[in-house]
């Protein structure tokens, strides 16, 4: 029996009360702003974010390097990106985003290789300066095809204060003006992974597009061009997406940064409208492009037929009629192949309950494709979202929606056992707590295995993952036979 | 539009459908400004050369695709292993959530470690303010029986002092005072994921031996007839574990795993989540001071552990990840040695079995090359397997290999005759394997995921034993220790030479002459 709105909001009440008497006064204390219920009409969700974690509770959050390094810059496939410090950094975030691209690695493509300076105790105690302008010969030397390095810190570079600024100004001096961006993403600068998407960048602001002057001539603009800026091309999303774009007339000079090159950070300038998918981790060079360029741009969300429809006629309403035109054509070309998806896997999802906690736009931006397919979010949360993210994310959720802001391990697990949701959407440190659960899961950072879910395209597979997970068979095998009677 | 709801087109195959072509080709001329096709080909071609191996080899300073991890990583691992013990890593969150993530994909399952999530205030001020808050949080929301903390990097380059600020938390009643929060100091830019086991597994043992941090009297030993036994970092351990406690078993002796991780890295799906499941109890860790002797099952994994297990009064013997007929002869009469029980003829068939296997095999394994890469003693351990197998282990490289290491391989191969053209490779790294595959190139190549990399550049066929194994499944789940270990480990790699050969051998009127049923 469905709960009405009023008692969904007691549950919800009741079940943060009581996920918060574990903690020590002081940290119930803290944690308590982040858990809440959406009101309809409030302007948020009413619950604080982007606020350190507390020590000691199992945080779902990561870290400066993994913003810049792991979600911004590694995917820029011309580029080698050395993890500047000790090697593990580099090591846990090597080619585990699925950032696909196309290139000939370690050639002319180096994204799914991990190049680190790999700091030993001398190099703390010395300081890595040296050794960085040696790894960048060496790299010049090995890696000749490359356009350009980042230096991503990891934590004892700032601490140790190594100036790694001055070395990539020597060394693109020695290199003929070789672009070479410092990053000063060390792990413990900011509350999570955010700083270091900010941190990346401000760093393509002052290196790339302060450096990049008139490098292409042969860059021949049109009123047309986009570039798409936000998407990582997990499983290949941004070509799901960029298909779309193409279809309805415009030309998209720029991918950000998944399957990105660097001519392609520097032709950006020159576009007519950015187009921005995770609106966290690149609104702000979208404004550094609007402001110092003029380059307007536009949120956008790819997933589900509904929202992609709205997307489509949002950018094109940028454009003139030409483009309108396109977007329409574009919605029926692809209505009858939603048509078909949706006949196929909504009766199998039909009031199915999902639980999400996810980084960047996902945790609302995913809520329409769910609802293209009948499912109801019931409770979502950010990683490291900010105010402003809760903010849109009302546009998303349905009134009396749990609201979890950076959930601590065991309140999510609390969460999940006494709402029981048909599917819990999260990562691989989710995955498998739920898992054994009983609850069927979907990782929605990565896709799991899978993808696209971005555009017309991906959302088939969406729906197809949605139903595998859903309607496994192994979910009916949990509970033992002679367990279940009792 | 290829698309279609009937059958759903996923990334391996939509995107080879010529609008998706078109797309990439397109996005390629127009917008990428990518180096010609011929230059691409040119440095492609250059980079398998003599030449560009001997540029390689001589970097000093550039780590290319390292086969090994940080120290917090191992001493996560080492933790795990006791009963209802959490991990604590003093240093910045992120880490916790690479490790966890790491392990996760390993072994598909969940991994449980907190953090003190220091971020900039604490690296000015220190993070003694995290340390007692979060151990207060921790103990109270996952109510663990014990608290093992380590750290990162950044705790360690500001100096953080463990022992002192444990001592504070609980003087601050962060935690009560008896509660066990053994502790270990694991610099991310000291050694690599085996020093941390080692620093961990040995600040355990510390601190339940030695009177834990001061609190209370030392224990004295009193010595008894049990065995202690430490695996090592290993991504068989939930295979390996099991099987080495069935050989005990098969004994019929006392003994104690130490850090047994087993059973949380194999937990069931049956409705239930469980935090903590099975582990080492910290009574067992307390009195293993008694035992009469501990086996490491990894020397170079427990370089510390075992000096301070002996200083303490008890044998200790140090074998290499033995794998095979030969290796896991030495650790059974090890065992036979110091317990003055017989090897059971359980395990005597079991061995005749695993040399009837090989004698059945041997011929298509008998002097082909292979290439090795992993931690030193795993390497050690697969190197001395392919020997008994008249095998070649040509290159065996470990980026967290030291000179000792180096110098123990270049005994074992001189050791046999298979050995003689085969060479160690401590320090190096997968890019430098690959020079070497290119330039002096094997049969096969075995190696965890990475080499997936390698086994496309070089087409090197890819045998994956190792740590991390994201791209295959629940091979964890088996043991590659003891005679059965050697009997999965023989068949992993002869599945993968008659696929390659299969794979060689497959082209109708061509090369299908020797694609044969019977081998």
């Amino acid at each position: 029996m469905s709960l009405t709105v009023e008692q969904v909001k007691q549950r919800n009440k009741d079940l943060i009360k009581e996920v918060l008497e574990v903690y020590p006064d002081k940290t119930a204390k803290r944690r308590a702003k982040h858990l809440g219920t959406f009101e309809e009409g409030k302007p948020d969700c009413g619950v604080k974010s982007n606020i350190k974690s507390i020590p000691g509770v199992m945080t779902i959050r990561g870290c400066a390097y993994a913003g810049s390094k792991g979600v911004v810059w590694g995917p820029i496939k011309d580029m080698i990106h050395i993890s500047h410090g000790p090697v593990g950094c580099g090591q846990y975030s090597w080619a585990s985003r699925r950032n696909y691209y196309i290139g000939t690695t370690g050639i002319d493509t180096f994204v799914t290789m991990q190049f680190t300076s790999d700091f030993q105790e001398k190099d703390i105690v010395f300081g890595g300066d040296k050794k960085l302008e040696k790894i960048i010969d060496e790299i010049e030397e090995l890696f000749p095809l490359n356009h350009g390095i980042t230096v991503q810190s990891e934590c004892p570079i700032g601490l140790i204060g190594d100036d790694i600024e001055a070395v990539s100004k020597k060394k693109s001096k020695e290199y003929n003006g070789k672009t070479i961006v410092p990053v000063r993403c060390e792990g413990f600068r900011g509350v999570s992974q955010s700083l270091g998407h900010h941190i990346a960048n401000d760093a393509v602001r002052d290196w790339v597009f302060d450096k990049a002057g008139d490098k292409h001539p042969e860059f021949q603009s049109t009123p047309y061009d986009v570039a798409i800026i936000g998407d990582y091309n997990i499983g290949g999303d941004a070509w799901s997406s960029r298909i779309l774009l193409e279809e309805m007339g415009l030309r998209v000079i720029a991918q950000w940064s998944g399957d990105g090159t660097l001519a392609e950070l520097e032709n950006t300038p020159k576009a007519k409208l950015n187009v921005l998918h995770c609106y966290r981790s690149m609104n702000y060079i979208s404004r550094h492009l609007e402001e110092k360029y003029g380059v307007p741009w536009v949120e956008y969300n790819f997933f589900g037929p509904t929202k992609i429809a709205e997307s489509l006629r949002k950018i094109a309403s940028f454009f003139d009629d030409k483009i309108k035109e396109g977007a329409e054509r574009v919605i029926a070309k692809y209505q009858p192949l939603m048509d078909a998806v949706i006949a196929k896997y909504r009766p199998r999802l039909e009031g199915k309950k999902v639980m999400l906690f996810v980084g960047g736009l996902r945790p609302r931006h995913v809520i329409g494709a769910y609802e293209d397919l009948g499912m109801e979010i019931v409770g979502t949360g950010y990683e490291f979202g900010h105010n402003d993210d809760y903010q849109r994310t009302t546009h998303y959720v349905k009134d009396g929606t749990l609201i979890y802001d950076d959930v601590t391990g065991y309140e999510f697990e609390k969460f999940v056992e006494a709402i029981q949701p048909d599917l819990v959407g999260s990562g691989i440190k989710e995955k498998y707590v739920f898992q054994k659960m009983g609850v069927p899961f979907r990782q929605m950072h990565s896709w799991d295995y899978s993808g696209p879910y971005h555009g017309y395209d991906g959302f088939a597979i969406f729906a197809r993952d949605m139903d595998m997970a859903i309607n496994n068979p192994v979910w009916g095998l949990t509970k033992a036979p002679w367990k279940s009677a009792a | 539009m290829s698309q279609n709801a009937e059958k759903v087109l996923d990334h391996f195959n939509l995107f080879r459908e010529p609008e998706y072509t078109n797309l990439f080709e397109n996005k390629r001329k127009e917008f990428e400004f990518m180096p010609p096709d011929a230059q691409v080909e040119e440095v492609r071609e250059w980079a398998k050369t003599e030449e560009y191996k001997e540029k390689n080899f001589a970097r000093e300073a550039l780590v290319v695709n390292p086969a090994k991890a940080c120290q917090p990583l191992g001493a996560v691992f080492a933790a795990v292993g006791f009963e209802g013990t959490i991990p604590f890593v003093h240093g910045s969150q992120g880490c916790v959530a690479y490790y966890r993530s790491h392990f996760s994909r390993h072994f598909k399952e969940p991994t449980s470690c907190v953090s003190s999530s220091m971020t900039e205030d604490a690296a000015v001020f220190g993070g003694l303010n995290n340390m007692i808050d979060g151990l207060a949080n921790t103990y109270n929301m996952y109510k663990p029986k014990m608290i093992a903390v380590s750290t990162t990097c950044m705790a360690e380059v500001i100096g953080d002092d463990l022992n002192a600020f444990i001592k504070t938390s609980k003087e601050k009643g962060s935690i009560p005072a008896e509660f066990d929060v053994p502790f270990a100091h694991t610099p991310a830019f000291v050694g690599s994921h085996i020093t941390g086991y080692d620093n961990v597994m040995k600040g355990i043992l510390q601190h339940f031996w030695d009177g834990k941090a001061g609190t209370v009297e030392p224990l004295v030993r009193q010595p008894n007839e049990s065995i202690n036994f430490l695996g090592g970092f290993d991504g068989y351990t939930v295979g390996n574990l099991r099987e080495i406690k069935r050989i005990f078993n098969l004994f019929g002796i006392d003994y104690t795993i130490i850090g047994d991780n087993s059973d949380v890295w194999d937990t069931p799906t049956d409705g239930e989540f469980r935090m903590y499941d099975g582990g080492t109890t910290l009574e067992q860790a307390a009195n293993a001071l008694h035992a009469k002797a501990t086996i490491s099952m990894q020397e170079f994994c427990t370089e510390k552990t075992l000096p301070f297990i002996a200083e303490h009064g008890q044998e200790v013997v140090a074998l290499n990840h033995p794998i095979g007929v030969k290796g896991t002869d030495r650790f059974l009469m090890e065992i036979s040695r110091l317990t003055g029980k017989p090897i059971p003829a359980e395990l005597e068939k079991e061995r005749g079995r695993l040399v009837d296997a090989i004698a059945d095999s041997t011929a298509h394994i008998h002097g082909q090359k292979f290439a090795i890469y992993g931690d030193p003693d795993l390497c050690y351990g697969l190197a001395e397997f392919l020997l008994e197998l008249g095998a070649e282990p040509t290159h065996v490289l470990a980026t967290n290999g030291s000179k000792a290491w180096e110098t123990k391989m270049q005994a074992l191969f001189d050791s046999s005759p298979f050995g003689k053209n085969c060479k160690v490779y401590p320090g190096k790294d997968l890019w430098h394997m690959r020079s070497l595959l290119f330039t002096e190139p094997v049969d096969f190549l075995i190696g965890n995921t990475y080499g997936k990399y390698l086994e496309r550049d070089t087409g090197t066929p890819l045998i994956r034993i190792g740590f991390p194994i994201f791209d295959r499944h629940h091979k964890h789940r088996y043991p590659v220790w003891g005679y059965q270990g050697g009997l999965n480990v023989l068949v992993w790699i002869l599945d993968r030479m008659f696929e390659a050969i299969d794979a060689n051998t497959n082209i109708p009127a061509k090369t299908d002459y020797s694609f044969d049923i019977i081998r």
